[in-house]
């Protein structure tokens, strides 16, 4: 599955996931606080100066200002007709602020080291009783099966072309069912894969301790 | 929860993520497009209930939020999350909550109509959402927001009954909610008269049509 | 060694199974009978995935009814379909999957995952998504990540059934060649045929259980519908 990452190697790439999230959330919450259309206009520089400093291809993201700026125009516009001068460019650049500073984030930071930074940010629930690894296993869970379910898709659609049948929405009941029973099956195989099992006390020890030997047998290499 | 209930969910996600790669029709309305991915938070909660039903959503937040493009059109990113049109993400676990628990409030006696009702309530509650925060984060008036989104109150007219067909079909074929404890369950603990020919047919009806025995077998072994 | 005492399993009304008593202790097992005779559902009794509807099914001595995560770490599950089974995203990070429970050190379980990839020719897709595996590999990747973890029974629920005529061989090439107890439901009955035991179901009985060319034989004249002799 391809992520929004941009491979890069620069100080903004290798800050911290949780740094990174802070700081995110720290504009978020001031440029909502903030009234003065220049501070505003001070805190979008400040993020500019980031894209620099994180050398963030052109095009990659020239797509993204192409349709923000189309976005904020057309909120812009919106805003005349309610509003004064200064109210539309404190909603303009506040909206420019957020969407850029959020989009520098998801295109500096791998998928992986954002996962870690949410474990840890859940952790604190395992004391109230909450199994956060499970969180982990539903996110890996569904990035291996959106792969294989749109595979599916492409099935039902491929088989019901064959038959004539065009129509879009037909192909949802098969799929729906196809996904409904596939549950079942990756069900099982998480218990017998070991997802539920508490894990073993002594640390290092593999929960089998012996294993049986048979007389008859031909040398296992694996 | 119980490892399926894990598998049902992350399936679901994956689902509903799917259905946002699915062709789309671009609408010029606030830069945003038609998917068949709203349907996947309908169905998420009809077909899974409430609580699984708003986990499987919320897991597709998270997948958003990773970086994953994920979103119609391969959208994702943070900035999903907190934009202006972040309502209509967030308001995904909140309408599979409202229709999933509508359903299992009306499982015993669950018909096209009631689904049917279940799945536009829980679509309702994507633009209330969806508008109030719009409006809010950029300071205009909830009439002129909502007004904009008309254009897609047939797209999901067409989605809550295609929600609603299938919320029936799998009641019927594959239940997987339980009713809620006030009201009858008779009905959804009753074991279905299948006839099953294949082994895997075996296990899915042993695993699925009895899902009271299977929920009484998992609390009576706490190793499990 | 797993002993099923009494065993019978009902859907709904339908009986599954009656009245099954094994004891099954043989190196090779192989499990045959037509669609719907129950043989999935015995094999997934085993490992406790289901619970009889009476009688009591035990692995080593742990009932799989009150000891589940005994039961589970003694015996290892390989599905038919390898797509289910495989649980993370990337085929280096599925084998460790298996190894959570052991909570080995990262260093150990890097090592582990590389000697099983290596003996299974996937070192090259560690880290590739393991959806872009074909067919065969993905079974092979479904196999070592259940061998990974040692269990000391390993069963195998139709293994060969979604596979080309090479990777049906190479299959099983590595059941046996095991040295664990392994336990194999098919409709392959020439995989059978170096086994230690065959057992037949039908609609939910044992019709014969002896050594692979008697039973074998036995099944054969059942599916044809012929008078059986043994």
């Amino acid at each position: 599955m391809l992520s929004l990452y941009i491979l890069g190697d620069s100080p903004i790439h290798r800050c911290p996931a949780w740094l990174k999230l802070l700081a995110l959330a720290l504009i978020g919450s001031v440029v909502m606080i903030i009234d003065s259309w220049p501070t505003l206009t001070a805190v979008l520089v400040l993020i500019i100066g980031a894209y620099v400093l994180a050398r963030v291809p052109w095009h990659a993201c020239w797509p993204m200002l192409r349709a923000m700026i189309i976005f904020v125009a057309i909120i812009a516009a919106c805003q005349w007709l309610f509003g004064s001068a200064a109210t539309v460019a404190v909603v303009s650049i506040r909206l420019t602020c957020v969407i850029m500073a959020a989009n520098l984030v998801t295109w500096t930071t791998k998928v992986s080291d954002l996962v870690a930074s949410i474990d840890v940010a859940v952790s604190p629930l395992t004391r109230l009783g909450v199994r956060t690894d499970r969180f982990s296993l539903a996110i890996a869970l569904a990035l291996r099966f959106i792969p294989v379910i749109a595979e599916q898709g492409r099935r039902i659609r491929e088989a019901q072309a064959a038959r004539g049948v065009r129509a879009p929405l037909t192909y949802l009941a098969p799929l729906i069912i196809k996904t409904v029973r596939m549950a079942d099956g990756v069900g099982d195989a998480l218990e017998s894969r070991g997802a539920d099992l508490r894990p073993v006390t002594t640390a290092g020890t593999p929960a089998c301790p012996s294993r049986r030997a048979f007389v008859d047998t031909a040398d296992h290499s694996g | 929860m119980r490892s399926k209930d894990i598998a049902l969910i992350a399936l679901f996600a994956a689902l509903t993520c799917v259905l946002g790669l699915t062709p789309v029709i671009p609408l010029p309305v606030l830069g945003v497009t038609f998917s068949l991915q709203t349907l996947g938070m309908i169905l998420a909660g009809v077909v899974l209930g409430a609580k699984r039903g708003a986990l499987a959503m919320l897991l597709v937040i998270v997948l958003v939020a990773i970086g994953l493009p994920v979103l119609t059109g391969g959208q994702g990113g943070i900035a999903k999350l907190v934009g202006p049109t972040a309502g209509f993400v967030w308001s995904w676990p909140i309408g599979a909550l409202i229709a999933g628990g509508l359903v299992e409030r009306w499982w015993a006696h669950l018909n096209l109509a009631k689904a049917l009702v279940a799945a536009l309530l829980g679509s309702l509650s994507l633009y209330v959402l969806g508008q109030v925060w719009l409006a809010w984060s950029l300071h205009i008036p909830a009439s002129v927001a909502s007004w904009s989104w008309l254009v897609y109150v047939p797209g999901d007219l067409v989605k809550s009954i295609v929600a609603a067909l299938v919320a029936v079909t799998v009641k019927k074929a594959y239940p997987l909610i339980t009713a809620r404890r006030d009201t009858t369950s008779a009905d959804a603990a009753k074991p279905q008269g299948d006839t099953a020919s294949s082994d895997t047919d075996q296990l899915w009806s042993g695993t699925a049509s009895t899902p009271v025995t299977v929920a009484a077998n998992a609390e009576s072994s706490p190793a499990s | 060694m797993i002993r099923l005492d009494h065993v019978s399993h009902r859907y709904g009304a339908r009986d599954v199974l009656h009245d099954l008593n094994l004891d099954l202790s043989e190196h090779r097992i192989g499990v045959v009978g037509s669609n719907g005779c129950g043989k999935s559902t015995l094999a997934r009794l085993c490992n406790g995935l289901i619970l009889p509807s009476s009688g009591a099914v035990s692995v080593e001595g742990h009932d799989t009814a009150k000891d589940s995560s005994a039961v589970r770490s003694l015996v290892g599950f390989v599905f038919q379909d390898p797509d289910l089974q495989i649980i993370m995203p990337t085929v280096g990070e599925d084998l460790a999957f298996s190894l959570r429970p052991h909570r080995l050190p990262k260093a150990e379980v890097a090592k582990r995952v590389d000697q099983w990839l290596h003996a299974y020719g996937l070192q090259s897709h560690r880290d590739h998504p393991a959806h872009l595996l074909s067919g065969g590999q993905k079974q092979l990747l479904a196999i070592a990540a259940v061998l990974i973890a040692e269990p000391q029974v390993v069963i195998f629920d139709e293994p060969t059934t979604l596979l080309d005529l090479a990777n049906k061989r190479r299959i099983m090439d590595i059941v046996l060649r095991l040295d664990q107890q392994v336990i194999v439901v098919t409709h392959d009955l020439e995989f059978l045929t170096d086994f230690d035991r065959v057992i037949v179901l039908d609609q939910g009985r044992v019709v014969c259980d002896d050594r692979p060319q008697p039973a074998l034989a036995h099944y054969r004249r059942l599916a044809l519908g012929e008078p059986p002799v043994c």
